[in-house]
């Protein structure tokens, strides 16, 4: 059982594994997104979620908390002042893994995680399938409101000739 | 401890190894650019995934 098992250890030392995660999340925060390996991206998803969501209290004890973790104040910066606002719609899931195929070498699978609400493309075709479904929605939503109008005068005519 | 009576000669060795076959990968073409590419995996000639860019692609 894997119960309440959270993480992996990546064949690091608890310091060694510390200092990784706390630069990973420190890149990220910085360029917003960044290629790696598909487990140390995996790794990070889990550590840096609740640190932006932390953050998202915007206070002195979650700065405080979070200049634990990530030691560049610039980097805490950007993240109090940019990055809090940027993905304050979001609750949860600020990141998303894709996976790039095998590294030549170690044949190592590599991934890019990024900061979901910076991937303008993406922001874009979310956006465009968004409308066109709303749009869809509403032409339904509308076709069901003649249809049920017609229903009633029929309904009318019906009532009346009684 | 017991070991082996016998030598096994390289002609049983070679007919147990008939069965061992490598697979040929599942590869689809890319919605962009018609490379084969693996499933569930950004193109790794065009950097597409899921109809856009993942990459800002490497010169």
């Amino acid at each position: 059982m894997r119960h309440k098992v959270k993480g992996v250890k990546l064949n690091r030392t608890a310091s060694h594994r510390k200092a990784l995660m706390r630069n990973l999340a420190t890149s990220l925060i910085k360029h917003k997104r960044i290629k790696t390996t598909l487990a140390k991206a995996k790794a990070l998803k889990v550590y840096i979620e609740p640190i932006i969501t932390k953050a998202k209290e915007n206070d002195l004890s979650a700065k405080k908390y979070v200049m634990e973790l990530i030691k560049e104040k610039d980097v805490v910066k950007t993240l109090f002042n940019e990055v809090v606002e940027t993905v304050s719609e979001r609750k949860g899931g600020y990141t998303r893994v894709v996976k790039l195929g095998q590294r030549l070498g170690d044949a190592a699978e590599m991934a890019i995680i990024e900061l979901v609400d910076y991937n303008e493309a993406a922001n874009l075709k979310a956006a465009e399938s968004k409308e066109k479904k709303e749009a869809k929605a509403k032409e339904k939503k509308e076709k069901k409101t003649e249809e049920t109008e017609e229903a009633n005068i029929v309904e009318e005519k019906s009532s009346k000739k009684k | 401890m017991p070991n082996p009576k016998r030598r096994h000669s390289s002609t049983r060795r070679d007919k147990r190894r008939t069965h061992y076959k490598a697979t040929a990968s599942a590869l689809s073409a890319c919605a962009n650019c018609g490379e084969m590419k693996l499933a569930h995996r950004a193109c790794p000639s065009c950097g597409y995934y899921s109809s856009r860019s993942m990459l800002i692609p490497k010169s």
